[in-house]
């Protein structure tokens, strides 16, 4: 299979300091991939970068063809105005950018399958209600909603499971499920170590610098979740220049 | 005072009225709209600032060219935005934060702007200036409220959905298109707009008020932001109309009547809105059963 990601030394970061530290790897096309790492990882700052809201600080991102509407990109903490009055099916319509771009009507069709997707996360006869009047996990599942309509080759999800139920996250994980069998590339930052052994056939594990990266079970073994953490805490006060990647390269 | 000599005569025996109806329907068209954007985007306060901060332009441009209506409208349009990007410039080099360097540069154009009207015109400049004259519109400030106004539906229509989308989720929007910093651009432009429109006739100082206010009173009876925008407009007309007749049968100047009826319709719908309004509040009736 050809890759849909690579990363050729990448240097993530704010205000020069490293958050991802010389990455370099790829990603296969269809891949179902967890991103697991300690808090203050990089698992984030890597999303922000794939998606183009960061710039890297060095290195390349090399997405295969694929510009901003083929990726659906769900955040850790969604930025979202929730006093904000919009119904939810008007949110989840969002989600058809990609096809009605400024001006397109939603029309039947369009409509149809925004029902559709409503269903599929079980938000049905929520359609009127505000935004502001859906609990936590629903708010989730509204969107999941609109991941699913922006329909991309490539989809990266924050934490998708945080705080939120068994059941919910057990839906929103069939459909996970279902978008990898559809062939396309999910990338997820993921926290249950235990979620991650039973469902993601891949994972990255991340502390700033790539500990590991394969199949899931030789990638989460004990000795490299205990060097993961144990790397991210080394890190925490080293604040000068990097000397494999010195500025006068920069150029 | 039969109903009809009260509410209707006024407008049927005199062309100014009819002439201030017409740019009150104008002014609630495009500005209402526009005011509900500023308050769901937390803007409320920035359009008022806003709008002293353009008095400068448009007092240049009357020194210069008299009272030309295009000229005022550009002058307006240019300091607007030398203010706003002046004080976000101020605000990122500095340690001071983007409203009180707002509120800076505004109170420096407000008093600029007052000293340039009064070195030129007579004091009734200054007070049209500050207060409006919606009773003395010529063709040439109707023709240009109403071509405000259209414009301002027509770009909102445009840049309507990025808009939304940016108000409720901005890095969403960021996401999946680079529409999110010129739809926020044209918006502002659109702000300036209707606050040079609203500027002709309600002054620098209440320009502001028939935007913001029926956005506050829209915010009280509907829950999605398609009935918010046409109670917004439905609003600013009822209070352009009920002030204007307040105006004609009192003493009342036509600008502050119109912003006080406004002012008494937000009192009422805050007090018996349907939605949230303290009435409904304080008497929920029975919860539902689901």
């Amino acid at each position: 299979m050809s890759a849909q990601l690579q990363f050729h030394n990448v240097t993530l970061g704010y205000d020069r300091h490293p958050a991802v530290h010389h990455l370099s790897g790829e990603v296969a096309r269809g891949a179902l991939l967890a991103v697991v790492g300690p808090n203050g990882a990089g698992k984030s700052t890597l999303f922000r970068g794939l998606v183009g809201i960061l710039k890297p600080l060095s290195g390349l991102i090399s997405l295969d063809g694929l510009d901003a509407r083929d990726i659906a990109y769900l955040p850790q903490t969604a930025d979202i105005d929730r006093s904000f009055p919009i119904t939810v099916f008007d949110f989840v319509g969002s989600g058809l950018w990609r096809s009605t771009g400024f001006f397109g009507g939603i029309g039947e069709a369009q409509r149809k399958t925004i029902d559709k997707a409503l269903a599929a996360v079980g938000l049905t006869g929520f359609e009127n209600r505000t935004i502001g009047t859906l609990s936590g996990g629903q708010l989730q599942r509204l969107l999941f909603a609109r991941v699913m309509l922006q329909d991309a080759r490539l989809i990266v999800l924050d934490e998708p499971f945080n705080a939120i139920d068994e059941r919910t996250s057990g839906d929103l994980l069939a459909l996970v499920k279902h978008w990898h069998a559809e062939g396309r590339t999910v990338i997820a930052a993921l926290h249950d170590i235990d979620l991650v052994r039973a469902h993601f056939p891949d994972t990255l594990l991340l502390a700033r610098e790539v500990v590991g990266w394969g199949a899931t079970a030789q990638v989460l073994t004990a000795e490299n979740l205990l060097n993961a953490r144990r790397m991210c805490e080394a890190f925490d006060d080293s604040a000068t220049a990097c000397v494999i990647d010195p500025p006068s390269r920069a150029a | 005072m039969s109903p009809y000599a009260a509410l209707i005569a006024p407008f049927t025996d005199f062309e100014f009225m009819r002439r201030a109806l017409a740019a009150i329907v104008a002014l609630s068209l495009g500005g209402a709209p526009i005011g509900v954007f500023l308050m769901l985007r937390r803007m409320s306060l920035v359009g008022d600032a806003m709008a002293h901060a353009i008095l400068p332009g448009a007092a240049i441009a009357f020194l210069l060219y008299g009272l030309n209506l295009l000229a005022m409208i550009f002058g307006g349009l240019i300091a607007g935005f030398l203010v706003a990007i002046l004080a976000g410039v101020v605000a990122r080099s500095t340690g001071l934060k983007e409203d009180a360097s707002l509120a800076t540069f505004y109170l420096a154009s407000l008093a600029l702007g007052v000293s340039i009207v009064s070195i030129k015109g007579t004091n009734i400049d200054l007070l049209h200036v500050l207060f409006g004259n919606i009773l003395a519109m010529d063709d040439q400030t109707l023709l240009a409220i109403a071509f405000n106004a259209t414009i301002t539906l027509l770009v909102l229509a445009v840049i309507y959905r990025p808009l939304v989308i940016e108000s409720v989720d901005p890095l969403f929007l960021r996401t999946v298109s680079r529409a999110g910093t010129p739809a926020h651009l044209a918006f502002l432009a659109l702000v300036v707009i209707n606050l040079v429109s609203g500027f002709q006739a309600l002054g620098t100082l209440l320009a502001v008020g028939l935007m913001i206010l029926p956005a506050g009173i829209a915010k009280f009876w509907a829950r999605d932001i398609t009935r918010m925008i046409c109670v917004a407009v439905a609003s600013a007309m009822l209070s352009g109309y009920a002030g204007l007749v307040l105006s004609f049968q009192t003493r009342i100047p036509s600008g502050p009547a119109i912003i006080l009826v406004a002012a008494a319709l937000y009192v009422t719908s805050l007090l018996f809105g349907s939605v949230g309004g303290l009435v409904r509040q304080l008497f929920p009736g029975r919860h539902l059963e689901a």
